[in-house]
């Protein structure tokens, strides 16, 4: 038994550091621009679907892709700020972000499927379906190159974000907007550019959820509640909190489906409440609960 | 913003009579079955509720109490209220845990409390799992079939808007305008937040138990997938939003139109799905770039200044 446990919080830990990727962006986009991106979910089913593009018609591989799909990413997330964030301004500007991004997601939800129909479809290379023995355990290739790459992307998120003259116009604009355009900081610009940095991000974790999971158009509604959710345990903004709280969900999961899968999805529902219940604003979350 | 708007009362005059006569002129089945949906979603939108766990629970509760108590026909009508007064109790312990926090983490505890109940109804046995209930029997002939769910449907969304008129003009509507501006400063002044949030959370529980009770027994069946769908969620969210915000008239307006809009595009693209999501996108961004406040308050706007 003490196996199985161990198993399970091996792929607890590098399941989450999947999840993490895919959330990183909208605990980024949320921090910044104080909005809801319902479409997160849809967005990491776009970028799954362009690495499928590149591997299957051009037969670039996965990884090599990704510095496509990247770029590209990016390009889309600034668009949808120009286009339909940016001209939403003061009056429930949180409620509007909501329907304003799931009317972006139906959108590029049905260009999904008149492009690529209903049948389900999984990225394919060497390997994602190879594993290595380490220490008694058969861990797939695939999760630790997810794990590696998660170090890093992260890892640069966090320098761009604490490290450099940018981050720290990133972070004034966080903390107070008004304040930060008073000091100069062009805050439409930081916050395009982080909501094309959110999507962007989005790009890494897609690649790596269309290799271990078979998506189609309709896989984003199931990714969204899991990436709000993670956003919110680990504290808004806070990409640290985002990681914690991805690997705990897949833990948690991992740990109860030793016992019985069917309620390993409820058991994390439930202990989320019971987290936020006890602190609303999340484990790492720093803002006051005064911050209407 | 305190001014309350409602409809004015000729219009309202009109607009009830031509609800009443409606299956009346209409009397295609398949035309009065949109309209008893649209009219179950006039009444989610009043009540305010943007949280289809009590819409399902209504649902639920309707099969098993029917179940149990061997109720059929006619009768079935009568356990609706009850099956309100479920939803209202179930609201009461989710009501007490998730009214402690505020907007985003409010948002989330939403949802990760409606997979909570969504995956039971999945995996109890006493809901029959995946394959649902099955909605009581009743007999009748199909081409009156829906003209009593249609009347019922009216009587509970009118019932709802009269409910939410009354509650703004009442003292308890000013405490909850007073919340939603500022609760802090609501609390400050001595308004008793925890007790008036949780009394307007279970009041516009009721109603939607109710209705999900109902459209439990229209459809004739319950299953987890669609007893707990986000896309109600959603539907109503929006309904709401496009009618405008702190309007009487606004999720009435709402759902009048984009209930009859999303099955228009249904039956227009039936060929392909894809299309009619698409477009119903794009028509929400339009009006919602358009007209950002909503509906009713961009046009009084616009009325106002012209």
């Amino acid at each position: 038994v003490s196996v199985q446990i161990t198993g399970a919080i091996l792929d607890g830990i590098l399941g989450g550091s999947v999840y993490a990727l895919m959330a990183a962006g909208l605990t980024l986009i949320f921090g910044v621009l104080d909005i809801i991106n319902i479409a997160q979910g849809i967005l990491v089913v776009l970028g799954a679907y362009l690495s499928y593009v590149l591997s299957v018609h051009l037969g670039i591989d996965l990884f090599a892709g990704l510095a496509i799909t990247v770029p590209a990413m990016f390009v889309i997330g600034v668009g949808i700020y120009w286009l339909f964030i940016k001209p939403l301004r003061g009056y429930e500007r949180t409620a509007m972000s909501l329907l304003v991004t799931y009317a972006v997601a139906i959108i590029i939800e049905g260009i999904l499927y008149q492009a690529f129909g209903v049948n389900f479809v999984e990225l394919q290379a060497w390997y994602v379906t190879a594993t290595v023995r380490v220490g008694g355990y058969y861990l797939p290739v695939i999760y630790l190159f997810a794990f590696a790459m998660a170090a890093v992307v992260l890892a640069a998120l966090w320098v761009m974000l604490y490290r450099t003259r940018f981050g720290r116009s990133v972070r004034a604009t966080m903390q107070n907007r008004t304040a930060a355009r008073l000091v100069g900081i062009d805050t439409d610009r930081v916050a395009a550019v982080c909501f094309g940095i959110g999507v962007a991000v989005t790009a890494f974790g897609a690649m790596i959820f269309g290799a271990t999971n078979s998506f189609n158009a309709n896989s984003g509604y199931d990714l969204i509640s899991r990436l709000l959710s993670i956003v919110i345990l680990g504290g808004l903004g806070s990409i640290t909190g985002a990681l914690g709280a991805a690997m705990f969900m897949t833990t948690v999961e991992a740990l109860v489906a030793i016992w019985n899968p069917n309620w390993a999805t409820l058991v994390y529902y439930a202990a989320l409440v019971i987290v936020l219940t006890w602190r609303p604003t999340g484990l790492l979350g720093q803002r006051a609960a005064r911050a209407q | 913003m305190i001014t309350a708007r409602s409809a004015p009362p000729a219009g309202l005059v009109v607009l009830v009579a031509a609800i009443a006569v409606f299956p009346l002129v209409f009397t295609n089945p398949s035309i009065t079955e949109f309209g008893v949906l649209t009219l179950i979603y006039v009444g989610a939108a009043s009540a305010w509720n943007v949280f289809s766990g009590f819409f399902g629970s209504g649902a639920y509760a309707l099969g098993l109490l029917a179940g149990h108590w061997r109720v059929s026909g006619y009768p079935v009508f009568a356990l609706l209220p009850l099956c309100g007064l479920i939803a209202g109790a179930i609201a009461v312990p989710f009501g007490l845990i998730a009214l402690r926090v505020r907007r985003h983490t409010f948002v989330v505890l939403t949802i990760a409390v409606f997979f909570i109940f969504q995956l039971m109804a999945f995996n109890f046995s006493f809901t029959g799992g995946s394959s649902g209930i099955l909605a009581p029997a009743i007999t009748m002939s199909p081409q009156n079939y829906n003209d009593p769910f249609y009347y019922i449907a009216f009587a509970i969304a009118a019932l709802t808007v009269v409910m939410s008129i009354k509650v703004r003009r009442s003292r308890f509507g000013l405490r909850l305008l007073a919340i939603r501006d500022d609760e802090d400063r609501a609390r400050g002044l001595g308004v008793p937040v925890t007790r008036i949030k949780l009394t307007a959370f279970i009041m516009s529980a009721v109603p939607v138990g109710m209705l999900g009770a109902l459209w439990m027994f229209f459809i004739g069946q319950v299953l987890p997938q669609y007893g707990f769908d986000p896309l109600f969620d959603l539907a109503v969210a929006l309904m709401a939003f496009l009618g405008g915000f702190g309007t009487v008239s606004g999720p009435v307006l709402g759902a009048l139109i984009v209930e009859p809009v999303q099955q228009w595009l249904t039956l227009e693209f039936t060929s392909s799905a894809s299309l009619s999501l698409i477009v119903e996108g794009g028509l929400f961004l339009l009006v919602i770039l358009v007209m950002p406040r909503g509906i009713i308050p961009s046009a009084a706007e616009r009325l106002k200044r012209s």
